[in-house]
């Protein structure tokens, strides 16, 4: 007994912080996993719409993106309120896409061009003829596979 | 002497670990930064090749086609008949299986067209939503051939000779005409 209230009665307990760089190190290593880094700067609006039927991209290396929306506020002034096309981090033409996707060709290795696969971000409130102008510009350099990003709808109806 | 001799001992061999935590959240500040939560989803279509020719003119038994036009006010016209998207997906999976063997909806499922043409006025959300409803249509009728035929739901997870059969007896036969221009842009 005399061995027990021995123990107790030692000076404040302190909470052992051994353990803290192991939890850390946890939460660092699941942020890196599922990091994916900033590729460009937005420079238009784009929210995409909410859809039931998603397919997941598979290897980011693989994809490209265009992004298509008004521009955000920073850029009105100069560029207006028109919905336009955005191509890595800058502003761009409908005509300067195969160019675009042909920098993103050499880059991949040449087995794996086939599962190329253009991203096309389009915020909602546009309207489809910018659209259907780069779709025609990608059907033009021969990139077929693309994939309109959306997000998941959680339809309570449904299901 | 003596004095830093027992400094010495004290260290032992143990590296001082108390730092490990600040700098493991250095790193963890960084990546949560730098993080963008991935949502690479979408939906993932096969645009036809572009040919400068004109298309050759297909006759086409008016049955078999289902026509949806979407207008630039975001209406939609399926078969002639004005109709909520609310509504596309059922009447969508009707058409393509005839359940009751109807004359006016499709022959059989392998010879279903489903045609899609809007305005270059419509909003893009729409559209989307139209094309999701009828991908949608199509994969709840996979599905349900494949939980006859296998027991599970469709997925691409599928050996590619299973989901090829099923492609065969349900082939997604989706044609997007050129759009027109009256609307707005």
């Amino acid at each position: 007994m005399s061995k027990f209230s021995k123990k107790r009665s030692g000076t404040s307990p302190s909470i052992s912080t051994a353990s803290l760089p192991d939890i850390i190190f946890i939460l660092l290593f699941f942020f890196m996993v599922v990091t994916v880094m900033r590729t460009a700067e937005l420079k238009v609006r784009v929210f995409t719409p909410y859809v039931t039927e998603l397919t997941k991209l598979e290897e980011k290396s693989l994809v490209n993106y265009l992004y298509i929306g008004r521009p955000i506020q920073k850029f009105q002034a100069l560029y207006g309120t028109k919905p336009r096309l955005q191509l890595g981090d800058k502003f761009a033409e409908l005509n300067e896409i195969p160019l675009f996707l042909e920098k993103h060709r050499v880059k991949v290795p040449e087995s794996k061009r086939p599962r190329i696969t253009s991203s096309l971000r389009v915020d909602g409130d546009v309207t489809m003829g910018i659209v259907q102008d780069a779709k025609t510009q990608l059907r033009k350099s021969g990139q077929l596979k693309v994939n309109y990003s959306a997000k998941k709808k959680v339809d309570s109806e449904r299901f | 002497m003596a004095k830093a001799s027992k400094a010495r001992d004290l260290m032992k061999n143990e590296i001082n670990a108390s730092s490990m935590a600040d700098i493991a959240f250095l790193l963890l500040i960084f990546f949560l930064v730098t993080t963008t939560v991935a949502e690479d989803k979408g939906i993932t279509v096969k645009l036809p090749p572009w040919s400068e020719e004109k298309a050759e003119e297909i006759k086409l038994k008016s049955r078999n086609v289902y026509s949806v036009l979407v207008n630039a006010q975001n209406q939609l016209l399926v078969r002639n008949q004005p109709m909520d998207i609310n509504d596309l997906r059922e009447n969508a999976k009707e058409f393509i299986m005839n359940p009751t063997g109807r004359p006016d909806l499709a022959e059989k499922p392998t010879r279903a067209i489903i045609s899609l043409k809007n305005d270059r006025g419509t909003n893009y959300k729409t559209y989307l939503e139209v094309y999701n409803e009828l991908k949608g249509a199509y994969n709840e009728l996979w599905n349900e051939m494949c939980q006859r035929k296998y027991g599970k739901d469709y997925s691409d997870e599928l050996p590619f000779a299973v989901r090829k059969s099923i492609q065969d007896e349900i082939p997604l036969v989706l044609s997007e005409a050129e759009p027109t221009s009256f609307g707005k842009e």
